[in-house]
Order: C-alpha cells, then structure tokens, then sequence
C-alpha cells in the first residue's frame, strides 16, 4: 500500500492525517471533557450530553444569524460570544434537568441512563419542531477560512487550528477549576465521600448541581466548536454518543488526564487508518481495539487508586 | 428443584391464560391481515423484552446491546431466504447467476464462503440459536469473568451494538449495506408473502412465544431463577456463598441473547426483510423501553409492553408524527421515576387488590390461591 508514494509524500500524509486526528482529536476532547466530569466524577449516566452539545451548536448558529443581521461589522468577533451564550444556555438546562429528574435517581446509575435517553429524544423532536429537519451550517468569519501553508505539500485550515487552541485553553481551564479552586475542592469531596462531606458543611445537593450544569456547560462550548467544522443537525449529537462513552471509560473514569489520552489514541488510531481503508472499517476497527483493551483492562488506562 | 408445587400461581394464570386468548383468538379474529402481520411484527420485540426479564429484570444486568442478537438471528434467516430468492432462474438478468442482487451490484462475482452453509435450512436454524449464543457466550465471558458489569457493561454491549452496525452498513457487498435484505419470498419453496402464510406465520410465531415464556418461566421457578434474583439484589453475598456469579451471568445473558436472536428470525420472516436499522444503538435501546415499560421484572408486562409501545408509536406516527418522539420520551422518564415496575408494577398495585377484593366477597373462591400468590413461596 506504500508503493505508490515517495518518502516526502507519505511524511506529508501521515502529517496531515495526523491533523485531521487532531481535530477529530478535539473535538472527542471538548465532548468527553463534559462528560467525564459529570460520567466520571458523579457517576450520572448522561444520554443527552449530545443533545446538550448541539444545543451549544444552535445557540451558535442563532448567534451568528443575529449577528450577520444586524451587526455585520462586528461579525469577525461573533465566535467568542456565542460560546459563552452557548455555555450558558446548556449549563442553565443542565442544571434544570439536574434539579427535576437527575437528583431523584443518584442510587439508581442505570435508570439514569434510561431517563437521560427519554430526555434525549424529547429535546432531539424538540430541534427538529424548532430549528426544523435539515442539518444547518455557520457561516465562519473572514479570518477563519483558508489554511495555512507549512510546507508546499503541507496545509493546516484556520479553524481546525482555532478549534485546537479552543481545547487546550477549556481543558486547563477545568483542571484548573476542579483541582485548584475551592469549589472543585468540594466537588472531589463530594464525589469521594458524599456522607462524610455533607458531615464537613459541603452543601452536596448544591455541589451536584453545579456540577452537572458545568458538565453541560462545557458539552455546549464543545457544540460552539463543532460547527466551525460540520454542519449541525437535531439527531447529530446522537452520532458522537458512544464514541466519547468509549473514550471516557477507555480513558478511566474519573481521570481528566486519562480522559485526554485516550481521546488521544483513538482519534488518532482512527484517523491514520482511514486513509488506508473505507471509513467504517477504521471505525470498527478502532472500536474493535477500545472494546478489546477494555476486556482486558476493564478500569481503562488511567484507574483511580482508590479503596472499594 | 422446583420450589412451586405449581407452574404458574393464580394471578400469572389469569396473565397467561388472557395473553393466549388475546393472541390466539381475539386478535386473528377481529384484525385483518395487514394488522395481524403489523401484530407479528410487534411480537418479534415481545421475544427480546422476554429475554431482557430474564437477564435485566431478574439477573440485573443490563444489556443495551440486544439490538445485536436481534439482528445476528435475523440475518441468519434472511441469508437463507435471500439465497433461496436468488437461484439462477430468478437471477438470470445478472451478470452472475445465482447469487444475491447486493452482490452482483457491488461486483462481487462468486459466493463468499460463509454464505455457503445458508443453503441448508437446518444449518439456518441451528445458527440462529447458536452464532447469537456463541457471541453472547464470548462476550459474557470476557466481562462478567472480569467482574465488568452495571455502566460499564451497558456502555459496551452499546458499543459492540454500535460496531456491528457499522459493519453491516460498510460491507454492502456481503450484507446488503443500509438497505438490508430485501425481496425475500420463500422458505422451502413456500410462498411466505400471501395472505394465508401470513396469518399461518403469525400463529407459529404465538406458538414459540409461548414456547419461550415456558422456558423462562421453568428458568425463573428453578433454584437457578432464585440465584438470578439474588445476585441483583446483593451479588457480594451470593459470591460467598460460594457460588460462581459469572456463570450464571453468562447464562442469562446469553439465554437473552437466544430469545432475542428468534425474535429476530420471526421478523426477517414475518416483515419479508431486515435491514442494520434493526440493530444498532437506537432500536437497542427502544427494546429496553418496552420491557421497562411493561414492568422489567414481569414476564406478560414484558410481552404486553412490547405490543403496547409498539401499537402506540404505529398509531402515533401514523397521525401524530411530531408527538411520537415526545411521548416516548415522556413515557420513559415517567416510567422510570414514578413507576419502575412498569404496568405490571400498577396492575399488581391498584388493580390486582380490587379484583382479589371482588373474588374475596364471594366465600371459598380466592383465598386459596392467594396465600401462595402473594407470600414468598415457602421452602
């Protein structure tokens, strides 16, 4: 299958496959991220965080028309609020659906994953009674179009750059807020012992809230993202579902680091075989591998050390 | 060890005995055929949410990956048909002879080898039970040896389901692709698409259903059924009393797996084609509802939520298409907040006492029975 190619040109595209996973690569990392806090840390099985990723998407979009509407000038900048309205609107209906349905079924981990799926497609009918059946794409500002040149053979786009710094800064951001801050503080205390840190002065049912918003909060920003890199549709989050479910419990669970190694491996898995075979066959070859790694080392790649 | 003197207690006979007359009398009877094959066709779920009792309600494992074994079963019969369907007569337009369309569509020019067997019909049936068991067996193994389950057992087998429909939809040239198997017409030379074989398919199906809800019945009242409930409830102590608990996870879920696997061969026979859209995460899943909705610990709840969804999301998206997704959405959270038994969980809450209540005025009718069907079963 290398026959064809001189050195340079297979260097170039293992480059550029290798971007391409990067992207893939980000945007597992901005979903997963999400879902590890809210998967990971309260053991909430969350069926809808892609219908809350795509609520992020069309906050983007109605954004974005707004802004060409009716401040075209400012259009170059639109980006930047729409992620913030984004995270604000998913992290505000995640804690909604924290406060009516979620706080009733934390003994309950399986059943949350029944209600979570009901959720799922009521929002999903919801889009389509919205936003309508078609899939709807942004429009990207002047400067994010075009790529740059590296090499003549190599070619980066703008925006896949841009979606790439987008990732790296939410991710230390949420490090930062779960591990240095006095909040995240409680949110790991709550999460290792709910009894004993309720017993401490933790107000653990305002912790979960919070929590879970945050985790929805970020699924939203993650959906800002995607559409500078895809289209948005009502049923699109339901694509990337199981992938970010394999890569957080590939990643181990409750491990931010781990989360982002195997968002890591598998994207890039993905991408370099899908330029030897079809599509889905690096796909199924990819899952394949995960479940495989996943028989044998069922805690995934990075365990917490911790006493059961 | 058969810890009941009886088969059934009084109230799961009056389930069994309303179930028959429904399905063998009332519904031939009063649906023409058009209906009575949609009914066929809900039922195929019926044979999956009789699994899912087994493995869900009882075992406490739950599968999102049924899908899978509805599928594996239902391939299984459609490669049968779809050979049979391609003989040389019938496929003498192609450019060769002989094999099914898909394949001459994507220039695939001979037979793959594991197409080769489906020309057996007793081959077809064995695989049925066994490709689907085998799985299951491989799959159980590797988990439940390991001590994977709850979450992490539900995210895989969503995975495994998630997986095999990419397959199936990527290797359009041995499977069909997204459109399936079509233009399936005959088993053994009979016709399976008029009329009277409808209605003949339809009563052989009744007849496995209720083969199935014996066998699961047998399973739940045996010691095995006892250990199933056991380890849901606390799987640390059952360990230590020396039991292994894998095997008998295993053992429910690939019995699960079987039921589903005939549900799915039913189907591929009933509707006349199977395509991926039967097997991935979303019909997976929509299986859970039904037997969560017919109350996931019952084994007629089960089969009755199964028609009843499926009856339901029919007329819906027959009239209403906007509401269907809403209300089962709905449903679904309602069913799992407010009633995790299901309607067989309300029907033995509220209905069930007020009709003990009518038998109880009239002397010497319902006492009897009562004191076995309510009670534990004494040892």
């Amino acid at each position: 299958m290398f026959g064809d190619y001189s050195i340079g040109d297979l260097g170039s595209i293992f480059v550029m496959q290798g971007f391409a996973g990067l992207i893939l690569f980000s945007v597992y990392v901005l979903m997963a991220l999400g879902l590890a806090i809210i998967f990971g840390q309260m053991g909430v099985i969350n069926m809808a965080h892609g219908e809350f990723m795509i609520l992020g998407a069309y906050v983007t979009w109605m954004t974005s028309n707004v802004f060409q509407a009716y401040m075209p000038s400012l259009f170059g900048g639109y980006f930047f609020l729409a992620m913030i309205l984004a995270f604000v609107a998913s992290g505000a209906l995640g804690m909604l659906v924290e406060w009516v349905l979620i706080r009733h079924l934390y003994k309950r981990p399986l059943d949350t994953l029944l209600a979570t799926w009901g959720l799922s497609l009521m929002l999903q009918q919801a889009y389509r009674s919205v936003f309508g059946a078609r899939e709807v794409g942004v429009e990207l500002p002047q400067w994010m179009l075009g790529s740059l040149h590296v090499t003549d053979s190599i070619e980066v786009p703008i925006n896949g750059v841009f979606v790439m710094g987008l990732t790296v800064l939410i991710t230390v951001s949420v490090a930062y807020v779960l591990y240095l801050s006095r909040w995240g503080r409680q949110v790991r205390a709550v999460v290792q012992n709910r009894i004993m840190a309720g017993a401490v002065g933790i107000n653990t049912e305002k912790v979960d809230r919070y929590t879970f918003g945050l985790g929805c909060g970020i699924a939203g920003v993650a959906g800002s993202a995607f559409t500078m890199i895809g289209s948005t549709g009502p049923t699109s989050g339901q694509l990337y579902i199981v992938d970010t479910f394999l890569v957080v419990v590939f990643g181990g669970a409750a491990s931010l680091l781990g989360t982002i190694a195997s968002a890591f491996s598998i994207s890039q898995t993905q991408s370099t075989l899908e330029f030897f075979m079809s599509g889905s066959m690096a796909k199924v070859l990819t899952l394949l591998a995960v479940v495989g790694i996943l028989m044998l080392r069922p805690q995934g790649l990075f365990a917490l050390k911790v006493r059961k | 060890m058969i810890i009941n003197s009886r088969f059934f207690n009084r109230s799961e006979l009056t389930g069994f005995i309303v179930l028959a007359a429904v399905l063998f009398v009332i519904l031939p009877l009063s649906l023409d055929v058009f209906r009575l094959n949609l009914v066929a066709k809900y039922l195929t779920y019926a044979f999956v949410a009789l699994g899912l009792v087994l493995c869900w309600g009882y075992g406490g494992i739950l599968s999102l990956g049924q899908g899978v074994f509805f599928g594996l079963g239902g391939y299984c019969m459609a490669m049968f048909l779809k050979l049979e369907a391609s003989s040389v007569e019938n496929t003498k337009i192609q450019s060769t002879p002989g094999i099914p369309d898909f394949m001459d569509w994507n220039q695939i020019t001979s037979l793959p080898l594991f197409w080769q067997p489906f020309h057996s019909l007793t081959f077809t049936i064995l695989a049925i039970i066994f490709v689907p068991g085998l799985f299951a067996l491989i799959i159980g193994t590797a988990m439940f040896k390991r001590r994977v389950g709850g979450t992490y057992f539900a995210i895989i087998t969503q995975a495994v389901a998630a997986i095999l429909t990419i397959l199936i939809v990527g290797q359009q040239g041995y499977t069909g692709g997204i459109n399936g198997m079509t233009d399936l017409r005959t088993l053994k030379g009979w016709d399976i698409r008029p009329d009277h074989a409808k209605i003949i398919l339809y009563f052989v199906e009744v007849v496995l259903l209720f083969t199935c809800i014996g066998i699961a019945q047998f399973i739940r009242l045996t010691k095995l059924g006892r250990i199933l409930v056991a380890m849901r409830e606390q799987e640390d102590r059952v360990r230590f009393s020396g039991y292994s608990v894998a095997n008998f996870k295993i053992f429910a879920f690939c019995m699960a797996a079987i039921f589903a696997a005939i549900g799915g061969a039913m189907f591929a026979l009933n509707v006349g084609f199977m395509s991926p859209s039967f097997v991935g995460i979303v019909p997976s899943i929509e299986m859970v509802i039904y037997t969560a909705v017919g109350g996931r610990t019952s084994i007629f709840g089960a089969i009755w939520g199964a028609i009843l969804v499926n009856f339901a999301k029919t007329s819906l998206s027959e009239s209403f298409p906007q509401l269907w997704l809403f209300s089962l959405g709905a449903l679904f959270i309602a069913v799992v907040l407010a009633f995790p038994n299901g309607l067989s969980g309300l029907w033995a809450d509220y209905v069930q006492p007020r009709i003990d209540r009518l038998f109880a005025r009239k002397p010497k009718s319902g006492w009897n029975g009562n004191s076995v069907a309510d009670g534990a079963p004494a040892e």
